[in-house]
């Protein structure tokens, strides 16, 4: 019986997350940054399927990986929750909309490229896009980054990526290398590596850095 | 014979993307027309057909080259190609990054990643703004010197009021989207 149960249960989760996904999918307009307000309202907010860190990282690796990037994130979300047949979920989710979308335009609509109100109605999404990318990021600086150290990595970050262009993966390598070298700074001075296991877990009670970040503002 | 072609040429596509977007579009256009299953003529309707269809470039410029060249099955089979690359890279390389999350290499890593990240999300803000916003690139000396017809005011009258709408007001992103969509239609069409 409660085999059955569980079995309904899981079925109903993976139809959950195709369905969050595939919501996901219609709504990537502007590539593929413009998921991640919703991934952020839905995966981590509403579900709380991930944490705010796992979403990131999801990012990270997402973007510094050959492949499609919406694909990437879906299985990387996808399987973090449900192994592999979940990664397949949300991947089919992500992909739906984009596939049907397409085959109807195509068999439909010859000269959808054309119609002034579709265009204009893009022009308003992305520009909805751009706000709510400005927003995350500002929500996601705020929750995130927790020592002067990670601010200045995210305002590096964003200068150099933002202003001048350099490609997302050499700024990711370079911050791994900067965690590196920080977090074996700090464990031969601190002597415990706590401190950082428990940033990793969206514990707010640091001691070092809880103090640092606010001694900043 | 010839949809095991189509699979391997976007698979190839699916595996080399870095940096994904409209960047995609020569590769694919190379790549298709090496196979010699694609016009200029349909090339650029593709690329018309991107920019007003959401999801990866890369997605929907398989389905639309799978679809013309053989309906539904070639879409499926192209569609199943660009995206097999990015499933199984992915699925590799968190198996390797669980095995070693104790480690405290990867841990200080992700310490160092994750603001990085954020800082990225951020500048996206900038890219997306370009030629929706402003016309053109928006760090440059147009936006000093550019004159009016370089910003476009009603994109960004709702940029500010959806930073309102969703930062001050939490209104939910898709909301949002659908919202400015039809303003858009109305106002910018």
């Amino acid at each position: 019986m409660s085999n059955n149960n569980g079995k309904a249960g899981s079925v109903k989760q993976y139809i959950s997350i195709f369905w969050e996904f595939f919501k996901v999918g219609i709504f990537t307009i502007g590539g593929g940054m413009a998921m991640i307000p919703q991934i952020q309202q839905v995966v981590v907010k509403d579900k709380k399927w991930l944490k705010e860190e796992d979403m990131l990282d999801c990012i990270a690796v997402s973007q510094s990986m050959p492949g499609v990037i919406a694909i990437n994130s879906a299985t990387y979300i996808g399987n973090r929750m449900k192994g592999v047949k979940g990664a397949l979920a949300a991947t089919i989710g992500v992909v739906a909309p984009s596939f049907i979308i397409i085959i109807l335009a195509v068999t439909f609509l010859g000269a959808i490229g054309e119609n002034k109100y579709i265009l204009g109605a893009f022009t308003g999404v992305k520009a909805a896009v751009c706000g709510l990318i400005a927003v995350t990021a500002v929500r996601l600086a705020k929750q995130s980054l927790v020592s002067v150290f990670q601010w200045i990595l995210a305002v590096i970050s964003f200068v150099a990526i933002g202003v001048f262009g350099i490609t997302a993966i050499w700024a990711i390598i370079a911050g791994a290398a900067a965690g590196i070298i920080y977090n074996s700074i700090r464990f031969r001075n601190s002597g415990h590596l706590k401190d950082d296991v428990n940033k990793k877990k969206g514990s707010t009670c640091e001691r070092n850095d809880g103090k640092s970040g606010e001694a900043e503002k | 014979m010839m949809y095991l072609y189509l699979f391997a040429m976007f698979f190839r596509i699916g595996l080399f993307s870095f940096g994904g977007g409209l960047a995609m579009l020569p590769l694919i256009f190379q790549s298709v027309q090496d196979f010699g299953v694609m016009s200029s003529q349909e090339f650029s309707d593709l690329v018309a057909l991107s920019q007003v269809t959401p999801g990866p470039v890369a997605v929907n410029a398989a389905t639309y080259v799978g679809f013309n060249y053989s309906g539904i099955l070639g879409s499926f089979v192209a569609t199943l190609g660009v995206c097999l690359p990015s499933f199984v890279i992915m699925l590799i390389v968190m198996k390797f990054i669980e095995k070693f999350n104790d480690s405290k290499g990867i841990q200080g890593a992700f310490v160092g990643i994750r603001p990085v990240t954020i800082g990225m999300i951020a500048a996206a803000a900038i890219f997306v703004s370009e030629s929706v916003l402003v016309n053109g690139s928006l760090i440059s000396m147009k936006l000093f010197t550019g004159g009016v017809e370089f910003f476009n005011f009603i994109p960004i009258a709702m940029f500010a009021v959806t930073i309102v709408l969703v930062g001050v007001f939490k209104m939910r992103p898709i909301r949002v989207m659908i919202l400015m969509g039809i303003a858009g239609a109305f106002l910018c069409g």
